[in-house]
């Protein structure tokens, strides 16, 4: 074996040229791939978190009045929900995986001094910003928690513009606002896509419930739904909610006017579709990368074996056994592309990961649509292991040729 | 040493070519055997018969009273290795191994240490007169160096016998005696030798000339 090595070490040693172009062929081939899964993974994550708010299924619902009478109560009565109709509601439905009621009171003006506003209260649970697509800004607190639903605290989450007109500022956490009769402690500021030429102010349900709603009916419910992957299982999803609900609530399921829904169904589909298609592109890339790679490769090992016809030539005259010629071009072609595969993986995670962080110390990384742009490395290595396979596989097969060849011809001529 | 006894040889590209038509031939040990003949008379056949090259369609081939038939490639190789040297026209050498490793190749495929076998071959490289010029490359060399090498490598297994193919055809012809007087010094230490050549000047250097015209053995001429 020692024999073996000292053999292709002097034949890689001394053919530095082609042990160049054959290593480099191999490093450059896993060196691209890695860069343009890098850059298409760049795209996917970029892409996935600029529009995964649109990547669920939001499910908006008002309560109306009922059309039908429905077990002995005549129609066009008022639904609302009690708390208990809601919990009731959500066990039946563990699909449901982000849900809130929401209670609106308008008429009231938040001020703060002299500066006031005539906003919208909306009285949301914890989970809101998990259905409709609102941020809190980078050092703007927090949203409403799930201690201040428990303890109905006095607590507010307000625009980023409203913050500007009443504050002056964007740092509002921490200060009073006052809604009516009624003292706000600002814990959070937030931002959202959809301009709004008055935006809402958020506060605790609980809290709303004890100030402004007593019998605490709810007419609102927003949630989000998981595992509805096509217009016809929303549609069932939907039929599902409509006799729930109108069992706790008391109308018929048949009852258009009852109860209206609206989803973002198509919007998701639309989007898992785009999502979808990146996962293609970046998998059309890889793929074709790695056959241009596994061709460059190929063709790099084959030309090296044929130059060395004549020197196999020479050595099965002097005695070499077809399985030592062999043994000598497949150790040799594994040793090369083995080395240099590493050394271009090494240099694609090295750039791809340099770029991560050049991106990431940038700051306003949400705004971006090309986001760590890296490989996973298990991916990284069977990649490279597939161009090394594909060398040794190419060398290997003219090296056979080579050795079946009778070394007659190719010893007589120059 | 050789015994050939009716070989036959047919080559199957395309339309069917029969090559060596019957040959008989009897190779003592020590001689030094001459064979000539036009291109196309099946000398070259001939040759890579005799060093295991190529196998035969019928007949018997002894060296050194072993039956050469039908042998798997491995088992060809091994023989190769261990009975046959050979001189060829063009040298042959690998470009890229220096004089001595090129002369210590054989011993490789007998599992020689590196060590053991570049100090024989410098043993050989010696006895060439090539000594100083162990670690240039076979492009440093002129070509009577380059065939000298080449002779070196092929004595340095110990082989049965030596196969020249046109030994001296890329040489000029002062340097073309010097090679000849190296093998007939190397069959004066008893080594039997098997050269093919096509010039008469060469071949009368050698113990009998063997003529081969259209496959078979034409005539022979004992030379002193």
């Amino acid at each position: 074996m020692r024999n073996i090595f000292q053999e292709i070490w002097g034949v890689l040693r001394n053919n530095k040229l082609r042990t160049f172009l054959t290593g480099f062929s191999v490093a450059w081939g896993v060196f691209m791939l890695i860069l343009l899964l890098g850059a298409g993974n760049g795209l996917k994550n970029g892409v996935q978190s600029k529009f995964s708010w649109r990547a669920k299924n939001a499910i908006t619902l008002w309560a109306g009045r009922t059309s039908l009478p429905y077990k002995g109560m005549p129609k066009n009565k008022e639904v609302s929900f009690r708390p208990e109709d809601v919990s009731a509601f959500l066990k039946l439905h563990p699909e449901v995986s982000h849900f809130t009621a929401v209670l609106d009171r308008s008429g009231d003006t938040l001020s703060v001094g002299k500066e006031s506003v005539f906003n919208l209260i909306k009285a949301v649970s914890p989970d809101y910003p998990s259905i409709r697509n609102i941020q809190i800004i980078s050092g703007g607190g927090r949203f409403i928690n799930e201690a201040d639903m428990k303890m109905a605290r006095k607590v507010a989450v307000i625009h980023e513009r409203t913050a500007e007109i009443l504050f002056k500022s964007k740092s509002a956490v921490g200060r009073f606002v006052k809604a009516g009769k009624v003292m706000y402690k600002v814990v959070g500021v937030y931002t959202e896509d959809l301009m709004q030429t008055s935006p809402d102010i958020f506060i605790p349900l609980s809290t709303a419930g004890k100030i402004y709603f007593p019998d605490e009916k709810y007419k609102n419910l927003e949630m989000v739904v998981d595992g509805v992957n096509s217009m016809e299982e929303n549609e069932t999803f939907e039929q599902g909610l409509r006799e729930t609900l109108g069992n706790v609530g008391g109308f018929s399921p048949d009852d258009p006017n009852a109860m209206y829904i609206r989803n973002t169904i198509s919007d998701y589909l639309q989007t898992q579709g785009i999502f979808g298609g990146i996962q293609l592109f970046i998998w059309i890339i890889g793929i074709g990368t790695l056959i241009a790679g596994i061709v460059g490769v190929s063709n790099i090992m084959l030309i090296s074996v044929k130059e060395r016809t004549r020197e196999l030539g020479i050595r099965k005259a002097l005695g070499a056994t077809p399985l030592s010629i062999l043994k000598l071009v497949v150790i040799e072609s594994v040793f090369v592309t083995l080395f240099f595969g590493y050394l271009g993986m090494i240099a694609g995670i090295g750039l791809t990961e340099g770029v991560n962080a050049l991106l990431e110390s940038g700051g306003t990384k949400s705004d971006m649509i090309f986001q760590n742009p890296t490989v996973e490395l298990s991916i990284a290595l069977s990649a490279t292991l597939v161009l090394v396979l594909a060398g040794v596989l190419a060398g290997y097969f003219p090296a056979r040729k080579a050795v079946r060849v009778k070394p007659i011809e190719a010893l007589r001529n120059e | 040493m050789i015994r050939l006894e009716q070989i036959h040889k047919t080559y199957h590209n395309g339309s069917p070519l029969h090559v060596l038509k019957g040959i008989d031939l009897e190779v003592e040990k020590g001689e030094m055997v001459s064979i000539m003949g036009a291109s196309g008379s099946g000398k070259s056949t001939l040759l890579n018969i005799l060093g295991i090259l190529d196998d035969y369609d019928s007949g018997n081939y002894y060296l050194n009273n072993m039956l050469i038939k039908n042998l798997s490639e491995t088992k060809a190789a091994e023989y190769r290795n261990r009975m046959i040297g050979f001189v060829f026209q063009s040298f042959n050498l690998i470009s890229f191994k220096n004089a001595m490793e090129n002369v210590a190749l054989p011993l490789y495929y007998q599992n020689v240490s590196r060590k053991k076998r570049n100090m024989l071959a410098m043993e050989y490289l010696e006895k060439m007169g090539l000594r100083e010029h162990a670690f240039h490359l076979p492009s440093e060399l002129s070509g009577g160096q380059k065939q000298r090498i080449a002779i070196a490598r092929a004595l340095i297994a110990q082989p049965q016998i030596i196969l020249a193919d046109e030994p001296t055809g890329a040489l000029d012809s002062k340097t073309s005696l010097e090679v000849m007087d190296l093998l007939k010094e190397v069959n004066n230490e008893g080594m039997t030798l098997v050269i093919v050549t096509h010039e008469r000047d060469i071949a009368v250097r050698t113990n009998k000339i063997i003529h081969i015209k259209d496959g078979i053995i034409d005539s022979t001429e004992i030379l002193k």
